[in-house]
Order: C-alpha cells, then structure tokens, then sequence
C-alpha cells in the first residue's frame, strides 16, 4: 500500500512528489509512461521555464533535467501507465513486467494537457502527410527532424508564436498565420512580431477552409470576407485549443467538469473521489508551466493533509456554477472557513468587458471586480473563506 | 520476397491491384498452385477504396437476391469465418439492428425480412421495446427494428494484409510502386508495360484496379462499365463512447432521408457514416466540414449519449461504383484476362467468395494447376481492443503511442517485417495503429518518425546546423 501514486512526471507531478518527500512521507512512487521525467517542458526549446519552482530561468530540456534531478531520492517508475483507478485507491498500472494492480491511500492526477488535432476541428479537405500540432512539431525539430519546410500556423493563441520560434530554429519558415478572429488571442504585440522578426503575416479574420494535397500537403484554401483563395504551402500546423489530459479520470469514472473539461475539483485539489486529487494543466487548459508546478505543490500539501486525516468534510463544500458569459471556473467547489482566502479562476469564452461577480444562491455579491476579459487568460477572485458561511450555492459571472 | 522480377520470367497471373479483393485474388491464385504476382501502383497495400470502409462482415441479409454479389458476399462471410482463427484474424460479434424511426420504415420491414429469408439470413422483427431493450442508448423515437444477428465486425486492415502475406509466404510475388499504364498481348502472353519498371510478362491477367477498373480494363478490352467513384465519409468518435451500445445501427434503405451506420470497431471506437456523394476523382478522397458535421448530429439522434463524447478524427473512403449494381466479373476467353470491376460496397466481406469465384473461372477458362500441398499459414499481430495486445505483456518495451497503446517494437517489426515490411506511413499506421489515437500524433509523431524515417524516406529531413539547444 503506497501512501501517495502520483501519475505523470511534468512539472505538477514532480513538484508534488518534491513537497511529499520532504514532509517525510516515504511511501510514494511517481508513474510516468514516458521513459523521461518531466513532461511536455522537454520538448519546449525555448526558454522562460524554473522560475516558480527552482527560482531560474532556463529552456525546457534543463528544466526538466532539473525536475529529475529534484526527485532523485524518490521512485520515479518511468515506462509505466496508469490505465484505471477504481473507487478505494486501487490502481491499474501496465509496466514492464506485464498488468499490476496497486494500492494507494491518496492518487494524484497530473496528466497535463494537449491540443486540440485536425479530427475533432472537423476540418476540411484531403489526410495528407504533413498536418500536425505545436507539440509534435516541436518535438520533431529538438530532436533535429523537419516535417516540412513552408507551413501555414493556424491559431493565434501563445502557443502559436511559440510554433513560430520552433520553425525558425529548425530552418522552416512559415508563408502565414491565419486568424478566424479579428485580433490576435495572444498579448499584442506578438503579431508586429511575428512580421518584423519572422517574416510571418498574421492573417486576421481569416478561415481556414480546407486542406490541399494528395500524399503530401500542397496547400490550404482560406476565406478573407467572402473570398476565397489558395495558399501554397507544404504543412499545417494547427496550433492551441488545449484540451485537459483527463482521459484516465473519465475512464475512472471520475466526474469531469462541463466547464474545463478537467477532473471536478474543490478548493484542496479533490476530485468527487475522496482518495484523487488533480493538479496542474489536467485540471483546465492551459496554464504556463510554473502555474502547474505550484498547483503540484499546493495539491500535495492538501494530500498531506488527507493523509492524517485534516481536509474538510466533503459535504460542507460548496458548489460553484458557471453563469452569465463564464466559460470555465475553477475549482468548481469551495469550503467555508473561519479565516484565509480563495482564489477563484475563470475564464470567459468571448472577450468580454464588465464586472466579475461570485454571487450566492440568494444572489448576494460576495466578490467582484472589473475585468476586461479575453479568452484563454485567467480572471483571479480572491476572497476571504469566511464569506462562504451559511451559504448553499455560487455562481460566476461575467456582467 | 517482394523485389523485381527476373528477366525473361513468365507468370501465370498477374492481378492488377492490391486492394482487399486483390490481395483475396492473390492468396486463391497462389493457394490454387499459379505462379502469381500482384502488381500495386501505391507504396503499400489498401491505399485505394480498401483503406476506408465500415468494417462489416456482411451477412447478405439485405444483397438483391440470386445475383453474384449476394453469392460471393456469403461465400466471403462463411470463408472468413472458416480461415480466420487460423491466422489470428478475429470477428467482433455484434448483430445489426435495421432501425425503424417512422411508419415508412415499419412498413419497409415486411420487404426487408422477405429479402433475408430469401438470402437465407435468419433476422427477427423487435418492437420498439424490445430493440431498446438490447441496445438502451437507442433514442426514445426509435419504432422497431429488424435484428440480424449475423452481422459482425472485423478488423479491415489485417484481413486483407494476411490474404496478401499468405501468398508471399507461399511463393506469391509482390511488386509495390508498380503501376501498370498498359500492355499487349502477344501469342499466349500478356506484356504488362509498369511505370519506372521492366515489364511484367503472364499469360492470365486479372484486373483488380478498383476505382481504376475501366481505366485498366480498357488495356484489354472498351471497358462495358464506368467507375463513378462514390464517396463515403466517416466521424470517429473516442473509445470512452465504446460501451454505450453493441449492436450495428443501420438504416433502413431508399427511406427518403440518407441514413447512417452507427458502429462500433474493433479497435474500440465508435464510427458514424458513411456519405454516398458521386464524384469524378478517383483517389485522395475528401472531408468536409458540412458533411461532417451533418453525420454527427445523425449519430447524436440515434445515440444521444453519443454528445458527450469526443470525436477522434473523420475520414473518406472511394466505392469503386459503376452504372451496375453488380459485381462485373468475367473471363475473356481468347484474351487470357479476368475482369474483376464495381466491387462497390460489400468487398471487404465479398473478397474471399470473390477469389474463389476467379478462380474457378481461371480453372474453367485458362489451366487447372495442382493446389499447394503444404500451405504456409501467417500468425497475423492483434490490433482488436478486447484481445490481448502486446503493451500488456512482460518486457513489451517503451510504448511509442500511447492513445492506441502501440509498443515500439510492433512498429519496428511491422517496419522489418521479412514477408510484408511497411510501405508508406499509412500502411504503418494500419499495420500498427499508431498516430491513430485521440491526439492524433500529438504525443507518438516525433518517435514514430525516428523509428521510420530510414524505412520511408521523404516524410521527414534531417535539421543541419543552426538546430537551436542540442
Ligand atoms: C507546444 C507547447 C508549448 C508550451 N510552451 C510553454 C512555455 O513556453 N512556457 C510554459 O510555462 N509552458 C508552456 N507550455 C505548457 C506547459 O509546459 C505544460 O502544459 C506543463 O508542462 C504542464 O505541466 P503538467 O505537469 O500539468 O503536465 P505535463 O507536463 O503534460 O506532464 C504530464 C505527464 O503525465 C504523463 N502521463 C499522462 N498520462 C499518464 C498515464 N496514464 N500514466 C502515466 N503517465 C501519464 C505524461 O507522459 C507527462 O509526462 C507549453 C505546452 C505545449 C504543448
Ligand atoms: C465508405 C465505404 C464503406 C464500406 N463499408 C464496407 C463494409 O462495411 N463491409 C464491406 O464488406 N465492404 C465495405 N465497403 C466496400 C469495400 O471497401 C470495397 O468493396 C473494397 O475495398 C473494394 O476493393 P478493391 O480491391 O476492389 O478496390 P481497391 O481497394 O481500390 O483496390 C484497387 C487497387 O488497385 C490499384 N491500382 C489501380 N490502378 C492500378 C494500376 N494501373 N496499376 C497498379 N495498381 C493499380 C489501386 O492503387 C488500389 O490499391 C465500403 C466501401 C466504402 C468506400
């Protein structure tokens, strides 16, 4: 009987099993079904990684050099893949040595997050080669593959310009960026840019018809205000539209939550079965890597608590509802306390500028603030836990 | 054993066209004792109409009675089942339901059950009760159905590669990148002309073009048929709607509305499709996003519960249709030719039943050799989510893709396979499933490469200098 399994070893994991070991529980493992440790960061080979956990500032490959390193003391089972948790913390895991099933008085879900692939944009167009996300792509040129030579990026989320760094390291160069939107979702100026430094037009309100080509990509048919054209290129590369790891918690049976498709969590990381907790980018897309880090941190805390018995009845949580221009929020149950703060996190769908509300069931305001909301950034509520006595329900909203 | 031919040697037969009735055609001839090569203009196997299909092993429950196809369907369907085990092919039991949404549809039943019992299909009539009691995620509005529990499904791509490997091992050659642009006959022997290649000589041809059947045939003969390829496209949902239903949901035909297949697959996904669009072009079949999005909201009304669940990614495949409903197979007797053309939308199950045919029209027609003493029969990898799969064993090694759970070495061996070795990246991906998952590559794409890139030149280059944090 392990006292904690962690599954997956990016930087949520990693921190997680980091703060259990020095608590001094000894009887941890992390499984991670990859041979190295320290998730998507490996890949990413641009710098701007280690400042929350290890107070540097490093590219991807050192930092999860470092997340190893950071947990050499503690079992790290690479090669190994949680396939199920049942109910009472038994777990399913496909290692090596064939099907094991294992115990556990606590499991923690850090699966991390992904893109969203052509299939489900129900995309138009031939399959040729040559079609792929920011991950594999960039994957494929740390490890000194080139896919293709002249893609067009689509999506202008962060991570796309990111893709654009990746394509200038590996001597490719992207014709266009392509936007259904009118402004970019990343913070401008990433678009100037984009133009100045790579060389790369940012098509804005911009869609993406279809894909061209027979066994390779040729090019993609895009519309601009009703007119449709051809753009040579040899490789798309659709970009963002992250989506939560979360398939091991739904194929648990663990309840996910409609909003950001992640495990539903409380305020201490627990999911609706008592003995899992989540963390990091499964919990919701997406988060830089250091937010995932801290979550690992602060869910291990929560699990140390479990462990001796201290976390809240799970009755007296209060259930928090996506209301009026809130596309996600998180976490999706809060408990009332005599002191300390919360920290509530939402994000909206459509860019949207108003008040952000935390309003009860008898729709008193608890908490607000103005926003200017855009999608894919987080709106912070912070309040005090003793707000939440005596109350039954909560609501978000954006009004 | 694939490779060039000899100089100067004569085959018995050469069948133009690896799809699965090709490769069917291949294993009969080479079983039957006929010195036999296939010839394939794509890199791998199945890259024509066979790459893409519903995956049903039909009964014949609902094929125009006393014609050819209905024969050679279920004689396809009692052969597969008869071979199968032996080379570690499997059958997903499901049955069919024909499903009943509007008293149209009721009354078509009557029909319906009449043509099975003239097939020799045994189906029972359920009422609406009744088909909801053996597939509960049915919608409400569903009225009746009729059960054919025969209907079955079956792995697409290991069927027809284990036909192909059989005649390999037993002496069959295969010749990948090879395609025929013409030929003539002189004397009692057919010189096929195969782009970038010597010419390949046999004194029986046997054409298995698909999509390209009257292009081929007219190399003998006008062509009497025309293919208008007709289009089917596909949504693949994720394997967590898996276990909401069983049984196959077909449509009831000609009802005025296009109905939809809603199934399961034998790798654990659930599909909804097809289309039927006529088209001129004869490869690279296209999605688009209108259609796609119509075949899901279809498959949300027959299976509500379906809206909760991902789709995984879509798909197009190319029925070799011609102005025939039937199968057009035929000896031309001076010509030392066999024409196999039109097997629209049932050759997956009718390919076996098909090659028995063709042979025994080469038996009556051209020679009657003495069949193979001692067969060699394949051991055929498992790719069916509800058997055992290599990644469960002990000492599997690293898995590569993680969505389908595909080792590294099962993509290694189907890389260096002796008999059958990969031919492209998509006969990879059939081979194996990988980069076949919900992530669709976004976390296997980069291994997969760095396992295949020596065996399928061109699908990535290596980065020169200026490669930034080595
Ligand atoms: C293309 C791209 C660029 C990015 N760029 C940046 C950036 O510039 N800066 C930044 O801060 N962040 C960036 N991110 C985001 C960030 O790096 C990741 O989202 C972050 O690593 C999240 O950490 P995590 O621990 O939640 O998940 P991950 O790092 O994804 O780790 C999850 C781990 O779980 C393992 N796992 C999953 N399922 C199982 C299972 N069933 N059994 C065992 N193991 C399992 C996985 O193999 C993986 O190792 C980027 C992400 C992507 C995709
Ligand atoms: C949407 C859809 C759903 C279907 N569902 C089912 C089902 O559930 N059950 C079922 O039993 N059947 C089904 N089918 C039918 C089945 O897939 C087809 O009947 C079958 O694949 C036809 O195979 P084929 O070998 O005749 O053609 P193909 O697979 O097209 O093979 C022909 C081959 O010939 C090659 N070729 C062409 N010209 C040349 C040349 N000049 N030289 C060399 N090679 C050449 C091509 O490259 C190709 O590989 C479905 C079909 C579709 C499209």
């Amino acid at each position: 009987m392990h006292d904690v399994l962690i599954v997956g070893a990016g930087p949520a994991g990693v921190n997680a099993a980091r703060v259990l070991r020095k608590a001094g529980v000894r009887n941890i493992a992390v499984l991670e079904r990859t041979r190295e440790v320290g998730g998507l960061p490996r890949y990413c080979g641009h710098t701007g990684f280690g400042m929350m956990d290890f107070g540097r500032v490093w590219r991807g490959p050192r930092y999860a050099r470092a997340l190893a390193a950071s947990v050499a003391d503690v079992p790290v089972l690479t090669d190994t893949t949680v396939t199920a948790i049942e109910p009472g913390g038994v777990v399913h895991v496909a290692t090596e040595r064939g099907l094991e099933t294992w115990r556990a008085r606590t499991v923690l879900l850090a699966t991390g997050t992904r893109e969203t692939p052509r299939g489900p944009r129900l995309v138009s167009g031939t399959r040729p080669w040559g079609v792929t996300t920011t991950g594999a792509f960039q994957e494929m040129v740390m490890k000194g593959l080139r896919p293709f030579e002249r893609p067009v990026i689509v999506g202008t989320e962060l991570v796309a310009f990111s893709a654009l760094m990746t394509a200038r390291h590996g001597g490719v160069r992207p014709v266009a960026m392509i936007e259904e939107n009118a402004r970019i979702t990343a913070q401008r100026p990433a678009d100037v840019l984009a133009r100045l430094v790579y060389g790369t037009a940012v098509h804005l309100e911009t869609r993406l018809v279809s894909i061209l080509g027979g066994e390779k990509v040729e090019g993609v048919e895009i519309e601009h205000a009703g007119v449709r054209r051809v753009l040579p290129c040899d490789g798309v590369v659709f970009t963002g539209r992250f989506v939560p790891d979360a398939i091991l918690a739904r194929l648990s049976g663990i309840t996910l939550d409609n909003g950001t498709h992640g495990p539903l969590v409380d305020s201490t990381f627990r999911t609706l079965d008592p003995r899992v907790f989540a963390a990091g980018n499964v919990l919701r897309a997406v988060e830089h890597s250091g937010m995932a880090a801290r979550e690992g941190q602060r869910a291990a805390r929560m699990m140390l608590r479990a462990l001796s018995g201290r976390l809240p009845d799970v009755r007296k949580a209060v259930p928090v509802e996506r209301g009026e221009g809130v596309a996600s929020v998180l976490p999706q149950r809060l408990y009332p306390a005599p002191k300390g703060n919360v920290t509530l996190h939402a994000r909206v769908a459509q860019a949207r500028k108003g008040m952000l509300r935390l309003v009860d069931e008898r729709g008193r305001v608890l908490a607000e603030r103005r926003v200017h909301a855009l999608p894919e950034r987080r709106l912070e509520l912070p309040l005090p836990a003793s707000l939440l006595e005596g109350v039954a329900a909560l609501r978000v909203e954006v009004v | 054993m694939t490779g060039t031919t000899a100089e100067g040697r004569i085959y018995d037969v050469a069948i133009i066209g690896a799809g699965v009735v090709g490769c069917a055609v291949f294993r009969a001839c080479v079983l039957a004792g006929a010195q036999t090569v296939l010839l394939e203009k794509g890199g791998d196997l199945l890259e024509g109409a066979s790459k893409a299909n519903s995956a049903i092993l039909h009964t014949g429950f609902d094929a125009t009675p006393d014609t050819l196809e209905a024969a050679c369907v279920q004689q396809g369907y009692a052969l597969y089942r008869e071979i199968c085990e032996s080379m570690n092919l499997s059958v997903l039991k499901t049955g069919a339901m024909v499903v009943a949404w509007t008293d149209e549809d009721l009354a078509r039943f009557p029909a319906i059950v009449d043509k099975a019992s003239r097939n020799g299909v045994p189906v029972r009539v359920l009422d609406a009760q009744q088909a909801r009691q053996r597939e509960p995620a049915l919608s409400e509005d569903v009225r009746g159905a009729v059960l054919v529990e025969g209907e079955d499904l079956i792995d697409p791509w290991t069927a027809p590669m284990a036909y192909a490997h059989q005649a390999i091992a037993n002496g069959g050659m295969l010749m990948r990148k090879a395609r025929v642009e013409g030929g003539a006959r002189q004397g009692d022997v057919w010189r096929l002309d195969v782009a970038g290649k010597p010419a390949v000589s046999a004194r029986v041809v046997i054409n298995c073009a698909g999509n390209y059947g009257d292009l081929v045939e007219a190399i003998a003969r006008p062509s009497p048929f025309t293919i208008t390829p007709r289009k089917g496209q596909f949504v693949v949902f994720d394997k967590t709607a898996y276990e909401l239903f069983r049984t196959i949901i077909l449509p009831v035909p000609t009802a005025l509305t296009k109905g939809v297949v809603v199934t399961r697959t034998v790798f654990g996904n659930v599909l909804v499709g097809p289309t039927a669009e006529p088209q001129d072009a004869r490869e690279f079949p296209t999605v688009d996003h209108d259609h796609l999005t119509k075949l899901r909201e279809a498959a949300f009304r027959i299976i509500p519960a379906l809206i909760e669940h991902d789709v995984t990614t879509t798909y197009a495949g190319l029925r070799p249709a011609t102005q025939f409903s039937d199968y057009q197979i035929e000896a031309l007797d001076g010509l030392g030719w066999i024409t196999v053309g039109g097997i629209r939308s049932t050759g997956l199950t009718g390919a076996l039943g098909i090659a028995e045919h063709v042979v025994g029209l080469y038996r009556a027609h051209f020679a009657d050799p003495t069949p193979l003493a001692d067969v060699v029969v394949p051991h055929m990898p498992n790719l069916v989510e509800d058997l055992p799969r290599p990644w469960m064993q002990e000492g599997r090694g690293p898995i590569a893709c993680h969505c389908e759970r595909v080792t590294e070495r099962e993509i290694e061996t189907a890389l260096t396979d002796a008999v059958l070795p990969v031919g492209t990246l998509g006969g990879l991906r059939r081979r194996t499933r990988c980069m076949m998952g919900r992530c669709q590559g976004f976390y296997c794409t980069r291994r997969v490469m760095e396992l295949a890139q020596t065996h399928l030149p061109g699908l990535v280059s290596p980065i020169g200098e200026g490669r930034h944090d080595a």
